[in-house]
């Protein structure tokens, strides 16, 4: 069992897919202004990675080395848009928000890089362990992004006022920066850093 | 078998396309009505809330019986009605050269090209007079094209409300449009001067209570400068001889003979 615990949680501080194999950074930078759209687009990344590594690993020994990356291809998009089509009828207000980001789920690559580094080889549970620890790797960040993002740019956590704005009548003047895209490349910097200086085997030789 | 003969290939690319096709279409086809459900929901209730019919406890569908929904030929501003125009779909139709026309680019002022010859639009009336008229109207913010309701008094001057259902500007700063202290603004404001020319419009900054002019203006969003030219190009445009004007003409015309 103490393998199964280190696929499942590795991910999330030692091995992590955005602050140390710096994948996925695209859809970081994107959802992240929201918690809302945060929480909902973890969930669907995770799900994504479990089931895709899961598929890929349940038929790697029958996978073509030839077109190997089509076929992972091809599941991941399906789920992905599975995935977008049950938002679409189930939660319609942040399908609306996260729009055009969960269908390029299919091009984050955290997926693509667990199918083909971790699902191709080994066995269908601890794939799809392997699967969730990166979601939730991924889910730490994005939701740590989101959190300071959305305090600090507009006053609110979840859509509730935790800080009353000015223009609302409040004290507290947003800081516009934060609920543009750059915002989220430093506070991910920032992350990094702290992550980094943590735990100093991450720290790349020159 | 070797995995990497043609053959199996071909077999596994095969029956992958096949399984992952069955999932996709029956995710699609299954959840269908729901989704449709959905987006009918979404316009009826930004429907009601530009009317200022929407409380948090709103029945939509009870509430939106009291709206009539009637079809209008924009150029001369007549309703019409028939089959073809049951469920009619503005954006669907803006799309076909032959339900829609060309915008000259003079005219263009919401930049969108193309408009539909009709449009839905949605009456609220107690007896024979007119509360209520919500206006659909569209064009382009500073990313993305924005849709929106915008709902007039009977005497189409006095704005009741304006009701953004689809957009994709940054949210909180263009995406400000949805904040309801913004959207408050707009309740009460005129459309027109007294001699019916075009007054309405959003500044740049805070708009100054103490001038004559400042009931046919709004604050613009501050860090949002773009997005909200863009709305007041657009909302210029339906208003104008191009959009709604013939209709709201014949309305006004009406309201009077009845009044």
């Amino acid at each position: 069992m103490a393998k199964a615990r280190e696929v499942l949680f590795d991910p999330v501080f030692k091995n992590n897919p955005i602050a140390l194999q710096v994948l996925g950074i695209c859809s970081a930078l994107a959802v992240t202004s929201k918690l809302e759209t945060v929480i909902v687009m973890s969930i669907a990344l995770t799900f994504v990675t479990t089931f895709a590594n899961g598929a890929v690993s349940l038929i790697r020994n029958h996978i073509p080395n030839a077109i190997r990356i089509i076929v992972q291809m091809t599941i991941i998009a399906s789920l992905v848009i599975i995935v977008d089509q049950v938002l679409k009828a189930y939660a319609f207000q942040i399908s609306k928000q996260l729009s055009v980001f969960v269908g390029l789920i299919i091009t984050n690559c955290i997926v693509m890089g667990r199918t083909e580094a971790y699902a191709m080889k080994n066995g269908v549970f601890s794939s799809m362990l392997d699967g969730i620890g990166n979601g939730l790797g991924y889910s730490i960040i994005l939701i740590t992004v989101g959190v300071i993002r959305e305090l600090f740019g507009s006053g609110k956590l979840l859509g509730m006022t935790v800080f009353k704005v000015s223009t609302e009548g409040g004290w507290y003047i947003p800081n516009g920066l934060m609920l543009l895209a750059p915002s989220a490349f430093f506070i991910i910097g920032l992350i990094i850093w702290a992550l980094r200086t943590w735990k100093k085997d991450q720290v790349e030789e020159d | 078998m070797s995995n990497d003969s043609i053959t199996k290939t071909l077999l596994v690319a095969a029956a992958l396309c096949i399984v992952c096709s069955i999932l996709v279409s029956s995710a699609a086809v299954g959840l269908k009505p729901i989704q449709e459900f959905n987006k009918q929901l979404e316009t009826k209730k930004n429907i009601l809330m530009a009317a200022g019919l929407l409380e948090a406890d709103t029945d939509i569908e009870t509430a939106f019986k009291k709206i009539e929904i009637k079809t209008v030929n924009i150029d001369i501003g007549d309703f019409v009605t028939g089959d073809q125009f049951k469920n009619f779909d503005q954006k669907k139709a803006a799309k076909d050269p032959k339900l829609s026309v060309l915008i000259p680019d003079k005219l263009d002022l919401g930049k969108i090209k193309r408009r539909s010859k009709f449009a839905s639009i949605y009456l609220v009336k107690s007896g024979q007079e007119i509360e209520t008229i919500i206006l659909p109207i569209h064009g382009k913010g500073l990313w993305s094209t924005m849709y929106a309701f915008l709902a007039l008094e009977g005497n189409t001057n006095v704005v009741k409300g304006l009701s953004f259902y689809e957009h994709g500007e940054t949210p909180g700063l263009g995406g400000e449009v949805d904040n309801p202290f913004w959207k408050k603004q707009w309740i009460g404001k005129k459309i027109y001067n007294p001699d019916w020319s075009l007054a309405i419009n959003i500044l740049k900054g805070k708009v100054n209570p103490a001038k004559a002019e400042a009931i046919h203006q709004i604050d613009g969003l501050s860090g949002a400068t773009l997005t909200t030219v863009g709305i007041n190009n657009f909302i210029k445009y339906w208003l104008g001889e191009n959009g709604f004007d013939p209709l709201l003409k014949k309305l006004r015309k009406q309201g009077e003979e009845n009044g």
